[in-house]
């Protein structure tokens, strides 16, 4: 760790420091504290472990401490089959499982080589695009929350909650879905949860708009966020950021349109992008998407075709269950797949999804067997946080708070 | 000439000794490279005006168990400028389990080298802070070599003293 000279401190913080005529800036530089904060933390989401040195209050030095969730789940990919792992992708960001199943099966699709049918394809950027509201719900009402303004995580949770009922009519499940099945999704998108979706989005923007007149017009959550926890372009690409966090620092890339996937380039949608690179920011992107996400989703309800909802390869793609019951053929194919796997063929691919944090990649090594040989999942979020220390240097401990809310980690994907 | 072929061309110019290979799988452009030559390589391709690979995705090892190169380290770089991603591979020997470091090119690289270090026990020269990122520092193993059981080694783990 280094130690701050005088020019570096924040500005800001600098001028309070000198208007304080009992405080001197020499005197708050000579003594120095390490303050450990977590991982039993609430404001760390997560456990999450910063080792911070102080000058005062202001901070000089951060050193990230990650493991605390370490489960391993590299290692566990490489001894299970593809069709296996799908439950754990929904362990890693546990606020947007959806977004998880759906990388890792496009993931497993490119090894194997499997053409998934139109329909599915559309269902899957439904949920991948419902995840994404959810997940930045949870970022802003959070973050908000930590900055003081509860009222805002009442109503981003109420906004959440009503997701949550809608992938419990969709796939059965509220919070662990493993929806996403390899070749298409576990069972059709009935009229009945398309039904809700409409209901759901027709009446989210109100709602989002209510929240952000309760952030936007409060000075103090202004305050507190406007110029914090400021990071440059060149400094945000360098450092790994992706996702909001990238473009809140002008960087205009979403992998959506970078590097086209589903059918992503028959939807019409803006990439937000902010100049600022401050919490501020991060938080206006995350609304802006949010917004986005929406008009997206009546796109997809617009456009979404009828038809089969899983590739017809029976060697590698599970059967219906009704067929397993009665069909030998189909009941053959079910035992080879799920006892002995899908045997991709030797090769090894990348594949990466724009999640609701972002990038979220698997990188995939098969030597032709049912399980894979190397399993590798790049995280948005463990990158995100390797960029902490950069953002706090200068920053008063109170702004910790706000910034660690702003890049929105999940400590499962980080730690994996 | 394709971006690819811009990148072969540049590549081959200035690193006649690195035993280059190039390689392409389902639209992934592959490049192997001598472990010796992996920061200028990766300088290189960042650095070029016309080529500007300015974000280091990711960076893991693949462990070969029987292989005579046991290990090999993977970088996915992407260029904004050029909207291509490509894999860059170097082969890393049991025997002499080092490669340099690329922290100093892209800052990204420190966490995700510290990761690999953490995971298979390689090396990596010049890196700043090769510390053990998940396991506790005490821990003797490297959890994603093959030869580590599944299910762990008992005792290899010490508990917090009371």
């Amino acid at each position: 760790m280094e130690v701050l000279k005088k020019d570096e401190v924040n500005p800001k913080i600098l001028e309070a420091l000198l208007r304080d005529s009992d405080n001197t800036v020499e005197d708050a530089l000579d003594n120095e504290m390490i303050l450990n904060m977590g991982p039993q933390h609430p404001a760390t989401h997560g456990v999450l472990r910063l080792l911070l040195k102080l000058d005062g209050e202001t901070i000089v030095g951060c050193v990230p401490d990650l493991g605390y969730l370490h489960r391993g789940y590299e290692k566990m990919a490489e001894n299970m089959s593809y069709y296996e792992y799908i439950p754990h992708t929904d362990r890693l960001d546990y606020i947007s499982p959806m977004a998880n199943n759906v990388a890792w099966v496009l993931a497993v699709e490119k090894l194997a080589g499997i053409e998934v049918p139109i329909r599915a394809q559309y269902i899957r950027m439904l949920i991948a695009e419902l995840a994404r509201v959810a997940s930045h719900l949870v970022a802003i009402g959070s973050f908000a929350m930590d900055v003081g303004a509860l009222t805002v995580f009442l109503w981003t949770l109420r906004e959440r909650e009503k997701i949550m009922d809608i992938w419990d009519v969709l796939c059965g499940a509220r919070f662990t879905n493993s929806y996403t099945r390899i070749g298409g999704v576990a069972n059709d998108a009935q009229p009945e949860s398309l039904k809700l979706i409409k209901e759901f989005i027709d009446q989210f923007i109100p709602n989002l708009d209510e929240c952000e007149r309760l952030l936007n017009t409060n000075r103090i959550f202004v305050e507190r966020l406007d110029g914090i926890g400021a990071i440059s372009r060149e400094d945000a690409l360098d450092l790994g950021f992706t996702g909001p966090n990238l473009r809140a620092s002008g960087v205009n890339i979403d992998l959506r349109r970078a590097t086209p996937y589903l059918q992503y380039d028959k939807i019409d949608f803006e990439v937000p992008v902010y100049n600022e690179g401050d919490c501020l920011a991060r938080y206006f992107v995350r609304t802006d998407e949010a917004r986005q996400s929406t008009a997206i989703i009546y796109q997809i309800l617009d456009k979404m075709p009828q038809g089969p909802i899983r590739a017809a390869e029976p060697k590698k793609v599970l059967p219906h269950k009704a067929d397993v019951y009665s069909k030998m053929e189909e009941l053959i194919h079910d035992f080879m797949i799920v006892n002995f796997g899908i045997n991709p063929p030797v090769g090894e691919i990348y594949h990466a999804i724009e999640g609701s944090k972002g990038e979220l990649g698997f990188y995939l090594v098969s030597k032709g067997e049912g399980h894979p040989w190397k399993c590798k999942i790049r995280s948005p979020s463990f990158n995100n946080i390797q960029a902490l220390p950069h953002l706090v240097k200068g920053a008063m401990v109170s702004d910790v708070v706000a910034i660690i809310g702003s890049i929105d980690p999940i400590m499962g994907e980080a730690d994996k | 000439m394709t971006r690819k072929d811009i990148i072969k061309s540049k590549l081959e110019e200035n690193f006649k000794d690195a035993s280059l290979e190039f390689s392409e799988y389902k639209d992934e452009f592959v490049i192997r490279v001598d472990k010796k030559f992996i920061d200028p390589v990766c300088r290189l391709l960042k650095t070029d005006n016309e080529l500007e690979f300015l974000m280091c995705e990711d960076i893991t090892a693949v462990d070969w168990a029987t292989r005579k190169n046991r290990f090999t380290v993977v970088y996915h770089i992407f260029s904004l400028k050029n909207n291509i991603r490509i894999v860059v591979k170097a082969d890393v020997d049991e025997a002499d389990c080092n490669i340099d470091s690329v922290s100093s090119v892209w800052r990204a690289a420190n966490w995700q080298e510290r990761e690999t270090y953490d995971m298979y026990g390689i090396k990596f020269n010049n890196h700043p802070d090769l510390r053990r990122m998940y396991m506790p520092e005490e821990f003797e193993y490297y959890p994603l070599r093959k030869d580590f059981p599944l299910m762990g080694i008992p005792g290899s783990l010490t508990l917090p003293k009371k």
